[in-house]
């Protein structure tokens, strides 16, 4: 008997899980393109409908949702933190994995300590104090800078390097005359950009999806698309077409991100988890 | 990086025909240069995370009050957090829910993984959708399930109705929220942690199994005495995450109750994060705030240690 041959049991278990997982999204969908009526009929409808178009126009146009401009800004703090943590991460990575100096390794505990600190909510009154004093509350500045700290970037770059880039490799660029920079320039950069995409597209899914700071510390006026959101269920409470047009607008590049690199993001998973 | 390193590496060894500040600035690079390249992660760490946690604890000494009056406080924001009901109460809601949503999305998590751990066909989609609930943006989710949850036309309730069950308001009562939330959560959560558990099991070398099958040992005991011991490490990765982001729980109580903070009419709802957002930046009260954040804080560490002494145990000896 072959323990990795699946049993019916298993098959259901599977079904009954990736209809589960679907089914919310789907749900969305049913709601976003149906009417009002239909979204509070007993029994509910279970099929889309046709409003899907003429309720994600309605949407952007609400002059006060802002859904727009909540998307753009979610895109530009997304892709700003995204690079910006990638590039910080494979920099640190290179010089944990490859390089010798005093206090490497106490320096890597403490960003194996800060990782396990949830920094967001501890340190939430001094970082609004410290951008009330600068003036940048209610600016995109405010939501970027504090999530350029990333922990868990240096910490998988870190992993990554040292099983892509072996020190012999790096050596030998150093015995060529190779400065540093150029070392990882031509030698690292190329051999870690998996374990880049894998940081890459995490990063961007946790900026798109951060709730609690920006609702902190930015005004419904210039929102990210999930505090749009938030002002739409509160404004319009029981204009559901609208709001769900709304969330499956919000999660519309997700999804595609999650389709383009589906694969990477399981393999990348799994590899972290393991190798942590 | 090819054969012709070698007799350039042999040229270079005559470095000393190369003008001193070239030798100097090689030097500086190999010696300064490691620290320049973490320099961004440590600044960014000392502005960022450094700062707001030692702050966090000056202001937590000080009373703030609406008019701006800055006073010296002492430790009487925390004596009055241990004796503040809603404080309490938000920190009961906080572990209720949290073990509510973590104990069966374990399990659930464990079995799901043993499933996907099979060979079967559409692996990868199969993998791919019990991922799905992750890259979905948590306000979307909660809001779907607000709809899915509401008395009168929600799903939920209408289902139920089959089985004879009178509608339950999901949002005015504390124990039914409590569910609510916990399914969303559980929702979000467990393919992700099914994802973790199977790359544990992919470890797991196959002989032991091969050996536990000719010595006749069944299925089941071969996941109680094999991968269940094999996985503690994975398992005690999966629980600390699990802890910190239940203590921590805010976007899904919160879209609960359309973006209020305050957990619903009598806070049935309210977890400590909700608490300390409500005290710091509805009621401007940020000593108190930072005081209960302190408290989270010592009740993550809590929860932590607990969790890891209850891992240690699982699948016995050691």
């Amino acid at each position: 008997m072959n323990n990795f041959s699946p049993t019916l049991f298993t098959r259901v278990m599977l079904g009954v899980a990736v209809v589960l997982s679907a089914f919310p999204l789907y749900w969305m969908l049913v709601i976003a393109s149906r009417t009002n009526a239909d979204a509070i009929a007993v029994p509910p409808p279970f099929l889309p409908g046709g409003n899907l178009g003429d309720n994600i126009v309605e949407v952007l146009n609400n002059e006060d949702a802002k859904f727009l401009l909540g998307l753009t800004n979610s895109f530009i703090v997304s892709s700003v933190v995204t690079v910006s943590v990638v590039i910080i991460s494979t920099l640190a990575g290179f010089a944990f994995a490859n390089l010798s100096f005093k206090g490497r390794n106490l320096l890597l505990v403490l960003v194996l300590l800060t990782m396990a600190v949830p920094l967001q909510q501890m340190g939430v009154v001094p970082l609004y104090r410290l951008m009330v004093s600068l003036e940048w509350t209610g600016t995109l500045k405010a939501v970027i800078l504090p999530y350029l700290l990333n922990g868990f970037g240096v910490f998988l770059m870190t992993q990554y390097t040292r099983q892509a880039v072996p020190m012999e490799l790096v050596e030998a660029a150093r015995v060529d005359g190779a400065a540093t920079l150029r070392i990882w320039w031509n030698v690292v950069l190329p051999a870690v950009r998996p374990g880049m995409a894998v940081l890459g597209i995490n990063t961007f899914m946790l900026m798109w999806n951060d709730f609690m700071w920006p609702l902190i510390v930015l005004t419904p006026d210039n929102p990210t698309v999930q505090i749009a959101i938030t002002s739409l269920n509160a404004r319009f409470s029981t204009n559901y077409t609208l709001i769900f047009a709304g969330t499956a607008l919000s999660i519309i590049p997700l999804i595609a991100v999650f389709i383009a690199f589906g694969r990477q993001i399981v393999g990348g998973l799994m590899e972290g988890a393991v190798k942590a | 990086m090819s054969l012709d390193t070698l007799p350039r590496a042999a040229r270079n060894n005559h470095r000393r025909a190369r003008p001193p500040g070239r030798r100097w600035r090689s030097r500086l690079d190999v010696k300064a240069m490691p620290y320049a390249l973490v320099s961004p992660y440590f600044l960014l760490f000392a502005a960022f995370g450094l700062f707001p946690l030692v702050f966090t604890l000056y202001y937590s000494l000080y009373d703030y009050d609406l008019a701006g009056t800055v006073e010296w406080a002492g430790l009487d924001n925390y004596t009055a957090l241990l004796g503040d009901e809603d404080f309490w109460n938000a920190v009961v809601n906080t572990v209720a829910m949290f073990l509510i949503a973590t104990v069966p999305q374990m399990l659930l998590a464990l079995l799901l993984a043993n499933a996907l751990n099979k060979r079967f066909r559409l692996r990868l989609p199969i993998r791919m959708s019990v991922l799905l609930p992750l890259v979905t943006s948590v306000v979307a989710v909660a809001v779907v399930f607000t709809q899915l949850y509401a008395r009168d036309w929600g799903l939920v309730n209408w289902v139920l109705s089959w089985f004879g069950v009178d509608k339950t308001n999901w949002r005015a009562e504390r124990i039914p929220a409590w569910i609510a939330i916990a399914t969303m959560v559980d929702w979000r959560w467990t393919g992700y942690n099914a994802i973790i558990f199977l790359a544990g099991m992919q470890t797991i070398p196959r002989d032991l199994y091969e050996a536990a099958a000719i010595d006749g040992a069944s299925r089941r005991r071969q996941f109680w005495q094999i991968t269940l011991p094999m996985l503690r490490p994975t398992m005690i990765f999966v629980v600390l995450n699990s802890t910190i982001g239940g203590l921590t729980l805010f976007s899904e109580p919160t879209t609960f109750y359309g973006g209020n903070v305050d957990g619903g009419s009598q806070g049935q709802f309210q977890t400590v994060a909700m608490f300390i957002v409500k005290q710091g930046f509805r009621e401007f009260d940020y000593g108190y705030a930072a005081a209960a954040a302190w408290l989270l804080f010592l009740l993550i560490l809590i929860g932590a240690a607990i969790n890891f002494l209850v891992v240690q145990r699982i699948g016995g000896r050691k």
